[in-house]
């Protein structure tokens, strides 16, 4: 009996016992939607825990700041030079290792003000134009600043959305977008001109939520008492990365340096280390040789003081994917669990199937099927029960997302991956052989005679 | 040169600590073209014989050579294949697959051996009309009559063309009308040159084979061979009815 007869009989078997196949399926078809829909839940969730990883540069953004000096090199305190622009210099030239590098002067008392309103930026900082790329910014309205303003020093900003909705107004407050660029504001009692504005940044939840908010606005009347703040958590952002980045202000370095950092240094020196560098390595599989790179290359301009250290996302990275792990470990075990579960109830109903066809086995037996005929069709029958159960599984997956997306539409969108589709599909046409095999070596070793005889 | 050879054939069972003598030291020869009946009460061996002869179940002691080849120490692999390509089996109960059809039954020896979905067609139809029932292919064996379900059954039997067909009391679960039809097919099936043993309790079917083998305690009671005394009393019932 070839393979296709063999599909066929079972197909056969299938469809004359209808009901009874489609609650056997019904396990499987069960055990893989939830193991699919978990994949994509957890896909979506690990989406969004790479987000803000993402937006402050990603991996291959590492930090150099100042650091204590190690104590064998304590009594050299004194000739330590810290990060100045001849670091930015000496990587530029001998660390091709090195493909982006940003210097950063930064100011913590800025204060901001446009007429009678203040505001404090989170993040006030003196730097070259690159930041754009070292630090994932894009420009929606007027520009950010170059070279030129950058050489002359000129008083011009890019500010962030927080900013503009700080000192201008935000959009749900006005009704419209305001646009800041070319407005007056003084910072820190000097005038500036607002060059540009990045756009929003802020998380899928976030968009969601506002999307949500703005589709179905609360009824107004049916408001929870007089109007009142709900202190710090109701207005705090869930997300800091993207906070930090709407809050941001950015000048020329030679600005900073000219109007603030060159008079305000102690016993009357002006202080022209940076606070910090990021450095974008070209590559993050060689992240190690480029950070060794660049450490010995600063050595050098650092007299080999290790004044020094870097700092990158590694940890970060490393957290996500624990925890991304252990919710793929539990989910997954718990969906795997449901699909053994459908597998047994598929030897369960298989293993009453054979009882009911003994004389039919007995039959086939005696007009010359081999226990490798018997053995194939019964085995044949769980698998096309499973393949079925499979495919109509990974069809109740994709309901199965949209409902959870209706349920929680402020989350991430879970993703339906192929990896997780063919998984599932693989375990379920396992599980199916699994099950069949053992009714399936039952029917086939069945002594012809006694089945035959079998009432 | 015998189409089956059986030599000091012996079967034993075992139950509960007593040993059951089914078959007692059985020799016995059938040629190719031979039409006769195993004999026999209940209990008294016949259809061990004819289980141990149709390759469903193997002697305890003994040799059996059938059509030049040795069973008695087949795998069972082996012997599916001999049941399958050199024996035919017509049973009591008529023993068809009630969720296939006429035609689909009498194909299915042909699928375990491997033949093409058009041969198999063919063969079946030709099988089909050799009894009389090419206007019943698309019917279910429940919705013909016990005797169209036996012609059936036979038409399974003879598809593959067998050295030998066994039944096993053919016409016991049918009337007595229907029975003789039957009877009379097998005896036509014989005229045409099959082998045939059928296996009956019923001495008056016996009568219509030429040569009879009586079994009795697992061992040969009696044998009569119609050609040898010169009697065909299977052609008196045939055409008289009772002898």
């Amino acid at each position: 009996m070839n393979l296709f007869n063999a599909v066929m009989v079972g197909l056969k078997e299938i469809w004359a016992h209808k009901f009874r196949s489609l609650l056997t399926m019904l396990g499987i078809i069960l055990g893989v939607a939830s193991l699919v829909g978990m994949s994509a839940l957890v896909k979506g969730m690990e989406n969004g825990m790479k987000e803000s990883l993402i937006a402050i540069g990603g991996l291959e953004r590492v930090r150099l700041e100042e650091n204590d000096i190690p104590a064998y090199q304590q009594h050299l305190t004194d000739q330590a030079v810290g990060c100045t622009m001849n670091d930015v210099y000496a990587l530029e030239k001998s660390a091709p290792l090195i493909k982006l590098i940003t210097p950063e002067m930064r100011l913590r008392d800025a204060m901001m003000t446009k007429g009678s309103k203040t505001f404090s930026p989170w993040v006030f900082s003196g730097t070259s134009p690159n930041a754009l790329e070292m630090n994932q910014h894009t420009v929606e309205y007027g520009r950010m600043f170059n070279e030129i303003d950058d050489e002359q020093a000129r008083n011009v900003c890019v500010v962030g959305t927080g900013i503009r909705d700080g000192l201008f107004g935000a959009p749900e407050q006005l009704g419209y977008e305001f646009n800041p660029v070319g407005e007056q504001v003084t910072i820190k009692g000097q005038p500036f001109t607002i060059i540009g504005m990045f756009q929003r940044y802020e998380s899928e939840q976030e968009r969601k939520a506002r999307e949500y908010i703005k589709e179905h606005p609360p009824e107004p009347g049916n408001t929870n008492g007089p109007s009142r703040s709900k202190g710090w958590g109701g207005k705090r952002s869930n997300n800091f990365v993207f906070t930090m980045k709407n809050n941001t202000v950015y000048i020329p370095l030679n600005t900073m340096w000219v109007k603030f950092r060159s008079t305000a240094g102690s016993n009357n020196i002006p202080d022209a280390r940076l606070s910090s560098m990021a450095v974008k390595v070209a590559d993050v599989n060689s992240l190690e040789q480029a950070i060794q790179q660049a450490h010995n290359v600063l050595m050098h301009t650092h007299k080999g003081i290790e004044d020094f250290a870097f700092q990158t996302q590694e940890d970060w990275a490393e957290t996500i994917g624990k925890a991304i792990k252990n919710a793929r470990m539990s989910g997954g075990i718990i969906a795997a669990i449901s699909l053994l579960v459908g597998g047994i109830g598929i030897m369960n109903i298989m293993l009453a199937s054979i009882t009911e066809r003994i004389r039919e086995i007995g039959i086939r037996k005696a007009i010359g099927a081999t226990f490798l005929d018997v053995f194939i069709q019964i085995l044949v029958e769980s698998v096309v029960i499973a393949v079925i159960g499979g495919a109509a599984g990974l069809l109740a997956s994709m309901g199965l997302v949209n409902f959870l997306q209706f349920l929680s539409p402020t989350e991430n969108t879970p993703v339906i991956t192929l990896n997780a589709m063919a998984m599932a599909f693989a375990f379920s046409v396992g599980i199916g052989i699994l099950a069949g095999l053992f009714p399936a070596f039952k029917a086939a070793k069945l002594d012809p005679i006694q089945a035959l005889r079998y009432e | 040169m015998a189409l089956i050879e059986v030599r000091n054939v012996s079967k034993l069972y075992h139950l509960g600590g007593e040993e059951i003598r089914a078959l007692d030291d059985v020799s016995l020869d059938i040629d190719s073209g031979e039409f006769i009946s195993i004999i026999g009460p209940s209990g008294s061996g016949k259809s061990t014989l004819m289980h141990i002869l149709g390759c469903l179940d193997s002697p305890t002691k003994g040799t059996i050579k059938l059509d030049d080849t040795m069973i008695e120490n087949a795998t069972a692999h082996q012997l599916a294949g001999i049941r399958n390509r050199k024996i035919g089996f017509v049973f009591q109960f008529f023993n068809l697959l009630p969720k296939l059809n006429v035609l689909q039954n009498v194909e299915l020896p042909m699928i375990y051996s491997g033949l093409p979905a058009k041969q198999r067609r063919e063969h079946s139809m030709e099988a089909l009309k050799l009894v009389g029932l090419e206007n019943r292919s698309k019917h279910r064996p429940m919705q013909i009559s016990g005797g169209q379900q036996q012609r059936v059954a036979i038409a399974r039997a003879l598809v593959n063309n067998p050295k030998i067909v066994f039944a096993d009391e053919p016409t016991g679960n049918l009337d007595s009308h229907t029975g003789e039809a039957i009877l009379e097919l097998f005896r036509k099936l014989s005229t045409e040159g099959r082998t045939i043993a059928l296996v009956t309790h019923d001495p008056e079917i016996a009568a219509v084979t030429p040569r009879r083998i009586e079994i009795r305690d697992g061992k040969i009671a009696k044998e009569v061979d119609a050609r040898l005394a010169g009697l065909d009393r299977a052609g008196a019932v045939i055409a008289g009815g009772k002898p």
